[in-house]
């Protein structure tokens, strides 16, 4: 049962993604976006994390897309350029060329990242524990507290950017 | 004859049966609410407004929302050549979709054997999931996807602005929403709406029940206001603000898929109402009544609530745009921040 949905999430997933990509339309990558995450979630509760996979839904799927639907609608990019094939991308402008080049090595970099993980990592019995949301927010705000504070003025200083950039001139 | 029957119905309760008749009947009493609650609107709105209300199908009307269900039924289904056939399809599908996932962490009464017919008693809720209160905010955070497509996706500008509108409120809303939700969520210190009910037991003085009301009095109004905003009630319904986009995201729908809009509408009235009832009312507590009928306690407080809601659209003028956002960002906002820390310092001092 359990791996008949964690190979149905997975599907979907995966599934989703590669549409995201290939898709022309923009909307529906959102959406096809959305839906991978969704996919992602189930995994997460099947992974015995339910409060991974509703933050996942909360922040993903339903603060960022938001945001990124939002841009889309008032963009309001009808339709982009059909890509030409894969080899005249591997031929084409220098900017394609890069851009083969580095997804080349992110795939490189997660075949060696993932081969060196240790084995110790993967406890089933831990998963409980560790999602656990009173043990996430002590972790949070005790070991991880200036990572954490780091990262709000991080978020801050974006959000302060943003405001300038899109502040009209008077 | 009934005890062959009963003897015969036994072999059908397993955990998997028992399961799915709890999910059909709440779905369906989710559905049967919202037809009374078009009811109850029009009319607590007729009388608010001096007239009758509908009183020709049955005594007061009361058949009146089943004759609208079967006009609507029977209508032909439009869509604009120029929208998008698939968003235009599903959109009426993830709102009404949200709007009923929504109800499955809540709670509504203790359990039950139905007098001895079940073998262990069954807990009157569809499923009680350890970080439930996040979950209904995930899915209700979902359910603004429904309304944007079906703004996009119809092609038109009013449904374009309505869709529009529609995300930048439910945005600026959900913030307060949730800082609301976290203040309970300390003093009870669980996720469960279950366990916070049950947290709210007993009283003080022997008279004034222990609900989260009293201690939350601002977090309850931060909490029915980002409420009211998030389901697009007036006076914050500008997503289908009559004078100004027509009928807003659903001007181009008909038939079943504007009903499924209006459906989601309700269900999620009844979703806010019946959370705030388990969150800030006590839930299913109530005096008077033995433990298997405490379920009618739990429907007296969302009914309380959903007359509430009712009242205040016939009651207070819309807002203009920009208030709106000012309401949220300037004043909403903070409040709930300040609630928040008022509420950490007496969870401190409680705590001792």
């Amino acid at each position: 049962m359990e791996t008949a949905a964690f190979y149905i999430f997975a599907a979907i997933a995966v599934i989703a993604s590669l549409f995201v990509v290939g898709q022309r339309n923009p909307m529906y990558s959102v959406m096809l976006l959305i839906t991978s995450f969704g996919a992602l979630a189930g995994l997460y509760v099947l992974l015995d994390a339910p409060f991974t996979a509703v933050t996942q839904i909360i922040i993903y799927a339903g603060a960022i897309m938001v945001l990124f639907l939002f841009v889309v609608m008032l963009l309001n990019v009808p339709r982009e350029e059909p890509a030409p094939s894969v080899a005249a991308g591997l031929l084409g402008p220098t900017g394609l060329k890069i851009g083969a080049v580095l997804s080349g090595l992110l795939a490189i970099e997660m075949v060696w990242a993932l081969s060196r993980l240790p084995s110790r990592y993967f406890n089933p019995d831990q998963a409980g524990q560790v999602s656990d949301v009173r043990n996430i927010g002590q972790v949070l705000f005790t070991q991880h507290a200036f990572a954490f504070e780091a990262t709000s003025v991080l978020i801050l200083v974006a959000m302060v950017g943003a405001v300038v950039v899109a502040r009209k001139e008077h | 004859m009934t005890a062959w029957l009963v003897e015969w119905l036994r072999y059908l309760v397993t955990p998997l049966t028992v399961h799915g008749a709890l999910i059909f009947i709440i779905f369906n009493l989710l559905v049967l609410s919202a037809a009374f609650m078009v009811w109850m609107e029009r009319k607590v709105c007729a009388y608010i407004q001096d007239r009758l209300g509908p009183n020709r199908v049955g005594y007061a009307g009361w058949k009146q929302p089943f004759a609208d269900v079967i006009k609507l039924l029977t209508k032909e289904e439009l869509r604009p050549k120029a929208a998008d056939a698939v968003l235009f399809a599903i959109a009426p599908i993830i709102s009404a979709g949200t709007a009923f996932a929504a109800f499955s962490v809540v709670p509504f009464g203790t359990s039950t054997t139905l007098w001895g017919f079940l073998p262990e008693p069954v807990p009157l809720e569809i499923t009680d999931v350890n970080v439930a209160v996040l979950v209904i905010f995930a899915i209700t955070s979902m359910g603004v996807y429904g309304i944007v497509l079906a703004g996009w996706a119809s092609n038109s500008k009013y449904s374009l602005l309505g869709g529009l509108r529609s995300s930048a409120q439910m945005i600026s809303y959900e913030l307060s929403y949730g800082l609301a939700l976290a203040a309970v969520i300390m003093m009870a210190g669980s996720l469960s709406l279950r366990e916070i009910v049950l947290s709210q037991s007993g009283y003080w003085f022997g008279f004034i029940p222990k609900w989260y009301l009293w201690p939350q009095l601002f977090g309850f109004f931060i909490y029915m206001c980002a409420g009211v905003a998030e389901t697009n009630r007036a006076p914050f319904d500008f997503p289908e603000a009559e004078q100004e986009l027509v009928a807003g995201y659903h001007t181009e729908y008909s038939s079943m898929s504007f009903a499924m809009f209006f459906l989601a509408e309700y269900v999620n009235m009844v979703t806010v109402s019946a959370v705030a009832t388990s969150l800030y009312l006590g839930g299913w507590l109530g005096p008077f009544l033995p433990d298997w009928l405490d379920w009618i306690w739990f429907m007296v407080k969302v009914l309380a609530l959903l007359f509430f809601y009712v009242w205040m659209r016939w009651t207070l003028p819309r807002y203009r745009y920009d208030q709106l956002m000012e309401f949220g960002w300037k004043w909403l906002l903070p409040a709930a921040v300040l609630n928040l820390l008022y509420t950490a310092a007496l969870v401190l001092w409680l705590q001792g």
